[in-house]
């Protein structure tokens, strides 16, 4: 097969099918993906693991699992293990008896998926987690490695936190690149591609909320890479527990609320600390960001629950899943703010969403039991996943996550807004 | 009528209905509950273009796709079940999701889903519902009020 694109004998050998019809497709995929945006070459995977974001047996989906079936039954496997997104279902998450049955037949397909990953690569059963950046989880990428990841708030991540390097990958061709090894070069591969066209200037008078920021951001720049200039006052020049827990949250902000996939912040991630405004694309635009701004952003979030003024039933915190930092930070302002209120428990069912291993190790920490006793359930499901079920979303739902507001029903309030409802009892 | 020329990624020579967004398609949003109805509608409650506007068999005519990075999969999916809109027709240069949505459908789904890009913003501000939009091979877009 000819392609505009120029191959190493290898590449053509499999493109040409020495490692037989389905390798061959899955190439002439990867190939002809890559040429739409004009890469010129196709270079090797180098992380140690793949991520991808398909995590639910969506009774919609045959067609994917046919084709991973596809996959299996021809030896075409990942040449490297890989995390997947979180699970849909978690049994120790409240729900109705009726909405249960109803995700069961939502995700009817479960067992076959995840008998498909495990054929596929799973790295293991506790791989189940979008924030599979997290030390406790082990695939964290190093600078400069060439990752075929899907799932917006870990590319994000990935490519910002962490400097490695990863285009906005589709479900499936995040697979298919582990399963070749190679992936087309273009976009955020390329340091061309990794230069800012936007400048943001923070002139806030307070840390911002990492959420709303996020949003304003994604909701300007697009799929633009912003390079963002005094957020590092308030975060330091350390990449510490907490400035990754804060660019955690900002990120998948501006990846759900826009379509961003790296971003610079100066001083502090690992290129603009190395190169500063030399990342910074000549006749970038300008975006300037005061507490009037996050406001106005804040301020046009529409309302969709079918009675706006309807009182709260559930709250669910960590999409993306929370750290080990946030669940100790959490458990000590609800402990502080239900002392004041002379409350015990929180006021709704409450959620937190973490990975499995992250979990393993807060359940080793006197937190965890503090947190429970307050009635808050801690669990390894995927919020969004949970509030795709209809009977579930017609539910008055609050969260402070910006990416589950944007793809569900959920209403969005702001940690100390939340933590006050919680704490003092919703309206 | 007007004509228009884009870049065929998946050309194609037929004639359909338009259906158009000018907002990002959010394509998880709009498509994920397309096997409980008869012929799919977009289901973005944040789209006011296209929310609850059947989609399916329709030139659909947008931006660029936008939202989870299931998007490609998603849209591979409908061409595979014959839930997807006949055609895909964007005014700027298509996304990545998008780009997978077309080839995944292109090399393994056996339906064809022909995809046109870079066909500009006179082309969206012109084209309208119900409009009969014309592909050709070459890149051709032509719309017929």
């Amino acid at each position: 097969m000819e392609t505009k694109m120029v191959l190493t004998p290898e590449q053509q050998a499999i493109l040409d099918g020495s490692k037989g019809e389905t390798m061959a497709k899955v190439m002439k995929t990867m190939v002809n993906y890559g040429e739409i945006f004009g890469a010129e070459k196709m270079v090797p995977v180098t992380s140690e693991y793949g991520h991808l974001v398909l995590s639910f047996g969506l009774m919609f989906l045959g067609p994917v699992f046919d084709l991973y079936q596809e996959l299996i039954d021809n030896g075409c496997l990942s040449a490297q293990k890989f995390t997947c997104d979180p699970r849909p279902y978690d049994p120790a998450v409240p729900q109705s008896p009726i909405a249960k049955a109803a995700a069961k037949v939502i995700y009817s397909k479960q067992g076959r998926y995840e008998k498909e990953m495990k054929q596929l690569g799973l790295l293991n059963d506790d791989s189940f987690t979008c924030t599979c950046y997290m030390p406790e989880l082990g695939n964290v990428p190093k600078k400069g490695d060439v990752l075929s990841w899907a799932e917006s708030s870990a590319v994000v991540y990935a490519n910002s936190v962490l400097g490695a390097r990863c285009n906005r990958n589709s479900g499936i061709i995040e697979l298919f690149g582990s399963v070749c090894g190679y992936v087309p070069y273009f976009g955020f591969l390329t340091d061309e591609g990794r230069k800012a066209t936007w400048v943001v200037k923070l002139e806030t008078t307070k840390m911002p909320d990492a959420q709303i920021l996020g949003s304003a951001i994604g909701m300007k720049v697009m799929e633009d890479v912003p390079y963002v200039y005094g957020l590092d006052k308030y975060l330091g020049n350390e990449l510490n527990d907490a400035a990754k827990t804060y660019l955690k949250d900002f990120g998948a902000a501006t990846a759900s609320n826009g379509a961003v996939g790296l971003y610079h912040i100066d001083g502090l991630t690992p290129e603009a600390v190395e190169l500063g405004d030399k990342l910074i694309a000549e006749g970038a635009k300008e975006y300037i960001i005061t507490d009037e701004e996050l406001q106005r952003v804040k301020d046009n979030y529409p309302c969709i629950w079918k009675d706006p003024n309807a009182t709260p039933e559930m709250c669910f915190l960590g999409c993306p899943h929370m750290s080990l930092e946030q669940l100790k930070d959490w458990t000590a302002k609800l402990e502080s703010g239900l002392a004041a209120a002379g409350n015990k428990k929180v006021s709704i069912p409450t959620v937190f969403t973490t990975s499995t291993p992250v979990l393993k190790e807060f359940k080793k920490l006197p937190e965890y039991k503090k947190l429970t006793d307050m009635g808050v359930v801690v669990s390894y499901i995927c919020p969004l996943m949970y509030m795709d079920n209809p009977l579930c979303a017609s539910k008055p739902v609050i969260t402070s996550s910006n990416k589950l507001r944007t793809y569900t029903t959920s209403r969005y309030y702001s940690n100390d807004e939340i933590l006050e409802m919680l704490t003092k009892g919703v309206k | 009528m007007k004509e228009f020329k884009g870049r065929a990624i998946v050309p194609g020579d037929a004639t359909f209905e338009a259906v158009v967004t000018k907002n990002g398609f959010n394509t998880l949003a709009s498509m994920q509950m397309m096997n409980l109805q008869p012929k799919t509608k977009c289901n973005d409650q944040s789209n006011p273009d296209l929310y609850k506007q059947i989609i399916e068999k329709k030139a659909l005519c947008l931006p660029l796709t936008i939202g989870s990075t299931t998007g490609g999969m998603f849209l591979f999916a409908a061409v595979k079940e014959g839930k997807a809109p006949a055609c895909l027709l964007f005014s700027q240069t298509i996304d990545s999701l998008a780009a997978a949505g077309a080839v995944l459908a292109d090399v393994w789904a056996e339906d064809d889903m022909p995809v046109y890009d870079q066909l500009g913003d006179d082309f969206l501000n012109y084209v309208a519902n119900g409009d009969k939009v014309t592909i050709k091979p070459d890149g051709t877009v032509i719309v017929n009020k």
